[in-house]
C-alpha cells in the first residue's frame, strides 16, 4: 500500500530520512519508535506530502507520491498531482489542529464538502457518524475551545476519516494530552484497527499501545530502521544495541 | 463670541464638512480594505510576477508622504491625461496610501496563523485557494482586527488633507470660517473635538464589535 523506494530527506547538510527502503502492506498497522531526531515524524510528514523530499520515490496505493509518469519518465509532481493523492491519506497531529472557528461538526464537514463535493447533507450524516463511532456526537455543535485534548484528538480522527483515506497517520497524536485522557483516544484507534481494513502508520512513544496493536514495529535510528519485527520479538528479544537502550530508556522513564 | 453662538452660526458648515469628512472616511475605507487585502495576499504569493507589483506598490505609497501622492494624483495625473474630480482623487489617495499599510497588516496576520493549521488544510486535501479562504483568512481575521482599528483612525485624521485640494470638507469648512472671522481657536477646536469624537465614539466601538463578533465566531466568548 505504501512504499518508500531509497528515499532520502535533507534540512540543508542535516540529513534525516537516509536511503530508507520501507513497506506497509494493505490494512497493516505499523508503529514507529525511536528517539527524538531519529526522523520518525518525517516519515509521517513527507507521506502527507507536507514536506518534500530530497530523493527517491513513494508510491501510494501503487503510484508515485512524490512524481508524476510524464511521456514514461518520473518527473516530480505538481501541487495538483499532489492533491489528487493526498484524498488517499489522511493524518492526526500532535496538537489537533482543529479548526479553531469551526465546530466539532463543521471540521469534519470541511473536507467532503470542499474536496470531495458532497452534498452538505450527506457530509452531516457521514460527520455524524463518525463523530458517534469516536463518542463525540453529544459534543457535535462546540467550537474546539470548548473541548479538552482528548476530545479534540477525538474529533480531529473523525475529520480524517470523513475524507475515507485508505491510510491513516498518527503523529504522536497522544504525546500532549493528560494521562487520565490518552485512553480515550487509544480506545478510537484500537476500535479503528479491529473494525476496519485501514492502513496505518503510527509514530507514538507509548509503548504499551504499540505492543498492544501493531502488526509491526519498526524502531528508527538515524534516519534508518535500525531494527523492525512483530511488537514481540523487538520488544521482548531486541536484537541491536540501539534497540535495546532505547526500550531500557524508555522503560526507566515510564 | 460665545462658544455656543459659534457654533450656532456655524452649525449647518460644519455639519455640511462633517458629512463629507465621514463620506470620505467611508469611500476611502472600502479602498484601503480591497488594496490591503489584494497587496497583502500577492505579497505572499510564490510567483514573483504576482509579488513584485505588490512590493513596489507597497514600497511607494508606504514610503512616500500622503500630502505629495495628493498632490500627484490631483495635480500630476492630468498631465498623463487622467483628470479625476477632486472629491475622488481625495478619498482615493488617502485610501490607496492606507491600503500600503493595510497589506501589510493583512500579510503579518496571514503569516501569523499556526502552521498546524495550514498542515491540517492540506492534510484533508483542500486546495490552496479553499484553505485561504475557509481557513487562514478567518483565522487572519481575528489577529489582523486590532491593528486595523488603529489604522481606520489614522486614515479619518489622514483625510483632513483633501482640504488642501479644496474638497469641502470639516477641515476646509473651519478654515474658511477662520479665514472669515479669525476665531481661530473656536474654528480649529471644534474640529479637533469632532475629529475625536469621530474617531472615539464611532470607530473604536465598531471596531471593538467587530472584534466580539469574530471572537464569538472562533469559539471564545
Amino acid at each position: 500500500m505504501v512504499r518508500f523506494l531509497n528515499v532520502n530527506k535533507d534540512y540543508g547538510k542535516l540529513s534525516v530520512i537516509h536511503q530508507l527502503d520501507f513497506d506497509v502492506a494493505e490494512g497493516e498497522m505499523v508503529t514507529i519508535i525511536g528517539p527524538s531526531g531519529s526522523g520518525k515524524t518525517t516519515v509521517l510528514r513527507i507521506l502527507m506530502t507536507l514536506e518534500p523530499i530530497s530523493g527517491g520515490v513513494i508510491y501510494v496505493n501503487g503510484k508515485p507520491l512524490t512524481h508524476m509518469a510524464k511521456a514514461g519518465v518520473l518527473v516530480p509532481a505538481d501541487e495538483r498531482h499532489f492533491r489528487q493523492m493526498r484524498s488517499s491519506i489522511g493524518m492526526c497531529f500532535q496538537h489537533f489542529n482543529l479548526f479553531p472557528h469551526m465546530t466539532a461538526l463543521q471540521n469534519c464537514m470541511e473536507g467532503p464538502v470542499q474536496v470531495l463535493g458532497l452534498a452538505k447533507k450527506e457530509a452531516r450524516e457521514r460527520s455524524e457518524e463518525l463523530l458517534t463511532m469516536v463518542g463525540m456526537i453529544d459534543k457535535k455543535d462546540q467550537h474546539p475551545s470548548r473541548l479538552s485534548g482528548g476530545q479534540q484528538q477525538r474529533v480531529a480522527i473523525a475529520r480524517a476519516l470523513a475524507m475515507r483515506p485508505k491510510v491513516m497517520l498518527f503523529d504522536e497524536v497522544t504525546s500532549a494530552l493528560d494521562p487520565e485522557v490518552i485512553g480515550e483516544v487509544t480506545n478510537v484507534i484500537r476500535k479503528l484497527v479491529a473494525e476496519h481494513n485501514l492502513t496505518m502508520l503510527m509514530v507514538t512513544h507509548q509503548m504499551g499501545f504499540a505492543r498492544d496493536i501493531s502488526d509491526r514495529v519498526c524502531f528508527f535510528y538515524g534516519g534508518k530502521i535500525e531494527e523492525e519485527g512483530s511488537p514481540h520479538d523487538l520488544f521482548e528479544n531486541p536484537q541491536r544495541d540501539r534497540t535495546r537502550q532505547f526500550l531500557s530508556a524508555v522503560k526507566e522513564a515510564y | 463670541m460665545s462658544i455656543w453662538e459659534f457654533l450656532r452660526t456655524y452649525g449647518p458648515a460644519l455639519a455640511s464638512g462633517t458629512l463629507t469628512t465621514c463620506t470620505e472616511f467611508v469611500l476611502a475605507t472600502a479602498i484601503a480594505i480591497i488594496v490591503a487585502v489584494v497587496m497583502g495576499l500577492a505579497k505572499l504569493s510564490s510567483n514573483w510576477l504576482i509579488r513584485a507589483p505588490a512590493i513596489v506598490y507597497i514600497e511607494i505609497f508606504r514610503g512616500t508622504s500622503l500630502l505629495v501622492q495628493l498632490y500627484w494624483i490631483f495635480f500630476v495625473l492630468p498631465l498623463f491625461g487622467i483628470t479625476l474630480p477632486k472629491s475622488i482623487a481625495g478619498f482615493l489617495s488617502v485610501g490607496l496610501n492606507c491600503g500600503a499599510y493595510g497589506a501589510e497588516l493583512v500579510r503579518g496576520a496571514i503569516q501569523s496563523v499556526p502552521r498546524g493549521q495550514w498542515e491540517a488544510a492540506t492534510a484533508i486535501s483542500l486546495s490552496p485557494a479553499v484553505r485561504m479562504r475557509r481557513i487562514i483568512l478567518p483565522q487572519a481575521l481575528s489577529i489582523m482586527l486590532p491593528p486595523w482599528g488603529n489604522l481606520l483612525i489614522e486614515l479619518l485624521k489622514g483625510t483632513a488633507l483633501v482640504a488642501l485640494i479644496s474638497v469641502s470638507d470639516l477641515m476646509f469648512e473651519v478654515k474658511q470660517i477662520n479665514a472669515m472671522t479669525y476665531l481661530s481657536a473656536q474654528a480649529f477646536g471644534t474640529a479637533l473635538v469632532i475629529y475625536y469624537l469621530l474617531a472615539r465614539f464611532l470607530i473604536t466601538p465598531f471596531m471593538r464589535w467587530l472584534e466580539r463578533v469574530v471572537a464569538r465566531g472562533l469559539g471564545r466568548v
